[in-house]
């Protein structure tokens, strides 16, 4: 199935050769496989583990830890819809009620098309916006019935194409970093001397 | 004294009076703590033992349970503590029973049982279950807890012989730990950590742990349970001895459980200098091979229509005059006994004995896949010296598949940075991720191979740094023991102070060779080769199958087929066993008393525990009576078995007889849970010239060692461990599928000068480029006997490898 492409895997050494430690390239590179697929995938989990140097079991004990990946097929959109204190005393419930004959799946459900996943979410930290949901993790405030019909209307026309990347896109840049930006860092074995904001005794 | 059902008492040495004692007050009594000792261990260990889910005294202590919460005052006011999590320090005042803390235990046991499931009624663990007693002993009697409690899919098998229910589990951590820390299978991890946190696998990769029965043992309530006691038992319908498992050579204390006369389960026992509470599952498990239906119940005798039930006195009869005819016609050298590694120190002994009578000059308690005699006369180390060594060097198998309790203290060895391993390897083994120094070297020149490492300046500098044990056992059973022995001798004259461990697998293969079954000039190949040649006219097999056992298969057919009559003493039908002209049906593991010897050379006793199926009867037992019946070659009067008539006779006899012996008396090994230490022989190394056969470059050079399942009786009836065997498969370097011409899984032939034989090809990344590494004593549908290219004179076997 889907193990991380070669080009990916170019990405994947690149990102562990920032780390000291192989296994601390863990949580990056899980991200790099969710956007390679949109998910998370059984075989794209191996292949970390493989990579990096851990067991498989040890890469899925710590990536379901996180709510952002998933490990199920998603939509190219996931739209979260905040159902906590604000949202719900301004019409979450309403909202997320609206949206599932709208869309015609349950919360939780992926419309037939695979365009769309809807989402219950817990506190979005946009609580006086509210209510508010995420696509794709990008924020619509005090949104209304209306405002979300226009908002799946634009979604399913692709008017949002340039705004919103498919699902599991962390940017629209890959950050690389320059050698002579590179941190340094050291692997925790061959460390000698302190780190450099803490004077040492003969500093002192 | 040591209880299996809770591990929290599990052994721990006495303290001496030592300068690091910590005073603290524990309950208003002053008492003496060790300096660095947590409080929950000091606390136990002066009578107030503190509840506890997942503190576990072979583990790192993690805190996960907060049951163990105490009143600790370090200067600053009485304050609630886990008390696993802090050490002692002088003057600590500490409070295991005051009503802060009883109310803070009741509290955590309360929030435990929120969702823990109480249907103690149908649990395997309830009666026994740590969870269920801590409730009563320090729960609030009831619960304000009225919702809905957690519901999840149950039980789910996360491996062949392992099933969890989540609903029970209370995240104490015991089983991650152990996978993680102890065994190094990372295999279950706590998973969807937050609200639903729970201990899985991960999705396609099932526990297949070597080790994943402790877990069961561990798990302080019914979330883990292990096939083969599942739903068998009630804890309080248990009748139980301590014992020491045999199924390979280290020994581990267990406890031996039955219901209604039948095994139904062992449990590791914490012996310090052994296991540390540890059992592999095939030493966990293969109790049910003892209870199989293919147990040979009478013994048998062969008539016109094959192997008949009989009397016992006519099989004594008829074997007895098999012996007689075969001594007045070719004399004691037209005899062979081979075996006796499998039962008691008793039954060796009495073997051997009856070897002397008849003074026959073929015996060997190996199957030609253990190691020269000698080896046993090297200055001995002992598993807590190899654990505690500087260095350990490994000169053998692969210690995870032979000796697996061996190898978790091996491993806790190097994880620790204790020690530093020094492997010579022909492939990758357990042990080499965890190695300082793993060499390969091509298959029968580790010779060659220790020449250069003890050449090699950091290695002479580690190998000077400290103690040095060398761990040597059977590396290959495709190559002859020269270049081990070569190998050995040379780490030796490298360092001369060297201590050795022999890895050798048989469970009492240090007791058979020291109790008069060691070979005295002839060994097993030598008895097969004239066998094979037709001049033994009895061949007596003592719960040995070289049709299975034996390395090089096509002479032990020659040599069973050449040997005029056949005497086997067996516990089941084995293929040899079915050869034979007589079978005396003999006793299994726990249905017989007696002493083991582990390699160590460490005597600890085994538990009768259960009535022997049918009429079967002990080996030695079965010797005594059938040297009654020798007449002149028979045990005289005034020899030592003449009049024995219990186990203890003869274990007496051993002592007053046996000369490594005369410490290990039954007084001994009854105060002495953990095993008296035998003397030691003193032997040098033969000489051996090495000559390994040139190769060329287009042969694979051949490998074949044992994994921990195979088509031994004890794994092959055993319903639980029989598929876990991995069946036969020659293993390749991934780079060399495409040498070959092939993909992974094809059938391929194996091309010796010998024979040619076909199994599917694997690429595998733990073999070197160059060679074939084949598990022994494997058979699937698909796959031809690897046996059948073993040549028991060869020094090293080349194969050539072509698509079928």
């Amino acid at each position: 199935m889907s193990r991380l492409s070669d080009h990916n895997v170019v990405i994947a050494r690149e990102i562990i050769a920032r780390y000291p430690k192989p296994k601390s390239a863990l949580i990056p590179l899980v991200h790099l496989s969710q956007e390679q697929n949109g998910y998370v995938t059984t075989e794209a989990m191996k292949h970390i583990a493989e990579l990096i140097g851990v067991t498989p079991a040890e890469v899925y004990g710590t990536a379901t830890f996180y709510e952002m990946f998933k490990f199920e097929p998603v939509g190219k959109y996931v739209v979260n819809v905040c159902g906590t204190m604000s949202c719900a005393l301004l019409g979450a419930g309403e909202l997320l009620h609206h949206a599932e004959e709208k869309l015609g799946v349950k919360a939780g459900g992926t419309t037939d098309d695979g365009l769309i996943t809807l989402m219950p979410a817990e506190c979005q930290a946009a609580c006086t916006e509210a209510p508010c949901l995420q696509v794709n993790y990008r924020f619509r405030y005090r949104m209304t019935t209306s405002d979300l019909d226009a908002l799946i209307d634009d979604l399913r026309a692709g008017r949002l194409d340039g705004e919103i990347p498919p699902h599991g896109t962390l940017g629209r840049t890959r950050q690389t970093i320059p050698d002579d930006r590179a941190v340094g860092a050291v692997h925790p074995d061959d460390v000698t001397t302190g780190p450099a904001w803490i004077p040492m005794e003969q500093d002192r | 004294m040591t209880d299996v059902v809770d591990d929290t008492t599990a052994s721990a040495p006495e303290p001496e009076p030592d300068p690091d004692a910590v005073a603290v007050t524990l309950n208003g009594t002053a008492i003496s703590a060790r300096k660095g000792e947590l409080v929950i261990a000091a606390a136990e260990r002066h009578g107030a033992p503190i509840p506890h889910f997942c503190y576990h005294p072979r583990m790192t202590p993690v805190g996960m349970c907060r049951q163990c919460l105490v009143e600790v005052d370090t200067g600053r006011g009485m304050q609630l503590q886990p008390s696993c999590m802090i050490t002692v320090s002088p003057d600590m005042v500490i409070d295991t029973e005051s009503p802060t803390a009883k109310r803070a235990q009741e509290g955590m046991i309360e929030l435990l049982l929120a969702n823990h499931p109480l249907d103690c009624p149908v649990c395997d663990k309830g009666g026994e279950c740590p969870l269920q007693d801590q409730a009563y002993a320090h729960g609030p009697g009831e619960s304000r807890f009225v919702e809905e409690k957690r519901h999840y899919e149950k039980p789910i098998p996360i491996s062949d012989l392992v099933l969890l229910d989540r609903e029970r589990c209370i995240l104490c951590d015991r089983c991650t730990r152990f996978a993680d820390e102890i065994a190094g299978d990372k295999l279950i991890h706590f998973t969807q950590r937050g609200n639903e946190t729970q201990v899985m696998t991960f999705p396609d990769e099932p526990f297949a742990s070597y080790f994943s029965g402790n877990t069961v043992q561990i798990c302080p309530v019914g979330a883990l349970t292990a096939e083969p006691y599942r739903f068998k038992a009630r804890p309080w319908d248990l009748d139980q001895r301590e014992s020491t498992c045999t199924t390979c050579a280290v020994g581990c204390r267990t406890v031996v459980q039955s219901s209604r006369d039948e095994l139904l389960r062992y449990q590791g026992v914490d012996s310090d200098p052994v296991n540390h509470g540890w059992l592999c599952d095939r030493g966990r498990f293969n109790f049910e091979a003892v209870n199989s239906a293919e147990r040979i119940a009478d013994p048998l005798v062969r008539t016109a229509a094959g192997l008949e039930p009989t009397r016992w006195n006519g099989a004594l009869g008829a074997a007895a005059s098999l012996i007689n005819d075969a001594l007045a016609k070719g004399g004691p050298s037209s005899i062979a006994i081979l075996g006796g590694a499998r039962g008691t120190n008793e039954d060796a002994f009495a073997w051997g004995q009856l070897a002397d009578a008849i003074d026959t000059p073929y015996r060997d308690a190996q199957l030609g896949d253990g190691l020269p005699i000698e080896v046993l006369g090297l200055k001995r180390a002992t598993i807590d010296d190899a654990a505690n060594a500087a260095t350990v060097v490994l000169l053998g198998p692969d210690l995870k598949e032979e000796l697996p309790v061996l190898y978790l203290r091996l491993r806790d060895a190097a994880v620790s940075g204790r020690s530093k391993l020094v492997e010579f390897s022909a492939v990758d083994t357990g042990l080499s991720r965890h190695a300082w120094r793993s060499i390969r070297h091509e298959p029968g020149t580790q010779h060659d191979a220790v020449a250069g490492a003890v050449a090699d300046e950091a290695i002479a500098e580690q190998l000077a740094a400290g103690d040095v044990v060398i761990v040597t056992g059977r590396q290959s059973l495709a190559e002859s023991t020269d270049a081990t022995v070569a190998a050995l001798q040379r780490l030796l004259d490298a360092v001369p102070d060297a201590t050795v461990l022999p890895a050798l697998r048989r469970g009492n293969v240090v007791g058979a060779l020291s109790l008069g079954m060691a070979p005295t000039g002839y060994d097993a190949i030598d008895a097969m080769t004239e066998a094979a040649a037709g001049t033994i006219d009895v061949l007596v097999l003592v719960g040995a199958d070289p049709l299975n056992d034996f390395p090089d298969v096509e002479l032990a057919r020659d040599a069973l087929t050449g040997a005029r009559h056949i005497i086997s003493v067996d516990t089941h039908l084995s293929e040899s066993t079915q050869l034979a002209d007589v079978v005396l049906a003999a006793a299994a593991y726990g249905e017989k008393a007696g002493t083991t010897t582990n390699l160590e050379g460490r005597v600890t006793t085994v538990a009768h525990q259960v009535t022997a199926t049918g009429t079967a009867r002990p080996d030695w037992m079965i010797a005594v009576e059938l040297a009654s019946l020798l007449g002149d070659h028979g045990f005289g009067d005034g020899h030592p078995l003449a009049e024995v008539t219990t186990v203890d006779d003869v274990t007496d006899a051993i002592v007053a007889t046996a000369p490594l012996f005369p410490g290990v008396t039954r007084a001994a090994l009854a105060a002495s849970p953990d095993g008296v230490m035998t003397l030691q022989p003193a032997a040098a190394l033969p000489d051996v010239a090495v000559s390994v056969p040139a190769r060329n470059r287009y042969d694979y050079r051949l490998t074949v060692s044992r994994t921990l399942y195979d088509r031994a009786v004890g794994t092959a009836m055993s319903p639980s461990l029989a598929g876990l065997a991995p069946g036969s498969a020659a293993h390749v370097n991934p780079l060399d599928l495409a040498g070959i011409g092939v993909d992974d899984g094809t059938i391929v032939q194996l091309i010796s000068a010998k024979a040619t034989v076909s199994m599917p090809v694997v690429g595998n990344v733990r073999v070197p480029r160059g060679v074939v590494w084949a598990p022994f004593n494997q058979r699937t549908e698909r796959g031809g006997h690897i046996e059948d290219i073993i040549d028991a004179g060869a020094t090293a076997i080349d194969v050539r490898i072509e698509r079928s």
